[in-house]
């Protein structure tokens, strides 16, 4: 007897407070597990964000700091630059990352600081009970869009891997999903080599992670992740945008 | 050759009933016990014919709340 899968110790045994169904608590496991089997765990520190993953600080089993609604690329730059051996990590909802904090994850990636981005793409303002986000999609409901986004008077729906892959700055960016068993193997291997690529100090790197919010979708869990897939993929193309020379 | 087998363990006052875990199973054997509620108040995901899994650990990938821990059976 063997065993194949039990819980990492890149988390603390605290239980998620997160809906039922939510993909937070996917990635959360597998940032845990790339950050065991790098063997970076005790060195690791992680910056919390605001929103849902504002909790992030007590199940990450390493040090952990919390930060301003959308500052997190502001204060993972401090530690870094403090502490260049450790391994720095943000935790952003697209709300706090593509919303409020634009300026900062622009900026950071700009100067190439050697951290790296977990970022939480579900198309919503979760916490705050579902308003509309720079990324939610055309036609979909939120409390602030209640018959729908409009592109008219709101514009399209932002796409960051995108735009921050034309910053020279940013070396690993690439866009993975959660919503079925061969997106998280692809997505825990995005996140292991964002991390790598920090860890030979080649720059800035982030992972964005297509995720679901089945609260305030308004959906099952299960019709969540087919909401995803149907809904997401098209407007938000999984890939690699941009790798390292080195680490190709 | 020996075939595959796997146990799997569900740690059932964590499940939040999501049923994410049912959907992904290829031998279909995870099923929602609704004879049962745990303390947090949902019918906890479970296995009956624990004898059919072939430890894919596919359920426990996509579980939320690290539920399930997996282990295999050499026979
Ligand atoms: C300066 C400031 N402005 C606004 C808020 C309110 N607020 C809290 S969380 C949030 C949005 C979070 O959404 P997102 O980053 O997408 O994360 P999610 O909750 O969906 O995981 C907002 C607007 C705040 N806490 N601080
Ligand atoms: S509100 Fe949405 S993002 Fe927040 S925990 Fe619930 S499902 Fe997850
Ligand atoms: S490990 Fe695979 S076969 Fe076994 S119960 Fe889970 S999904 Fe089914
Ligand atoms: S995926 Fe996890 S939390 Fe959801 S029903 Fe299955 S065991 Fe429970």
């Amino acid at each position: 007897m063997s065993t194949i899968f039990e819980r990492t110790d890149g988390l603390t045994d605290k239980q998620f407070h997160y809906c039922p169904g939510c993909t937070h608590g996917v990635i959360h496991r597998l940032v845990g597990e790339v950050l065991v089997e790098l063997g970076v765990l005790g060195k690791a520190v992680g910056v919390a964000p605001v929103g849902c993953s504002v909790l992030a600080y007590d199940y990450f089993n390493c040090d952990m700091h919390e930060a301003a609604h959308g500052r997190a690329p502001a204060v993972a730059t401090g530690i870094k630059r403090v502490l260049p051996d450790n391994v720095v990590f943000t935790y952003q909802g697209d709300g706090d990352l593509a919303s409020i904090g634009t300026a900062e994850i622009i900026h950071a990636a700009h100067r190439g600081e050697k951290f790296t981005t977990i970022f939480v793409n579900n198309a919503i303002y979760g916490m705050t009970g579902g308003q509309m986000a720079p990324t939610t999609l055309i036609g979909q409901k939120a409390t602030t869009a209640p018959y729908g986004r409009d592109a008219a008077t709101t514009g399209m729906p932002l796409r960051m891997s995108e735009m921050l892959a034309t910053i020279d700055g940013a070396v690993f960016v690439e866009r993975v999903t959660v919503h079925n068993v061969a997106g998280i193997r692809k997505a825990k291997k995005a996140i292991k080599k964002a991390f790598e690529v920090q860890i030979a100090g080649l720059g800035f790197g982030i992972v964005e992670i297509l995720s679901t919010c089945p609260t305030n979708w308004g959906i099952t869990p299960v019709e969540s992740l087919k909401w995803l897939e149907e809904n997401m993929l098209p407007y938000y193309p999984l890939g690699n945008f941009r790798t390292p020379e080195e680490g190709k | 050759m020996a075939k595959r087998r796997g146990r799997v363990i569900f740690q059932e006052d964590r499940c939040k009933g999501c049923e994410l875990c049912t959907t992904v199973c290829p031998v279909d054997i995870v099923k929602m016990n609704k004879s049962k509620i745990n303390v947090k108040g949902y019918h906890p995901a479970t296995v009956d014919e624990m004898e059919k899994c072939i430890a894919c650990a596919n359920c426990a990938t996509i579980c939320p709340d690290v539920v399930i821990k997996i282990e295999t059976i050499e026979e």
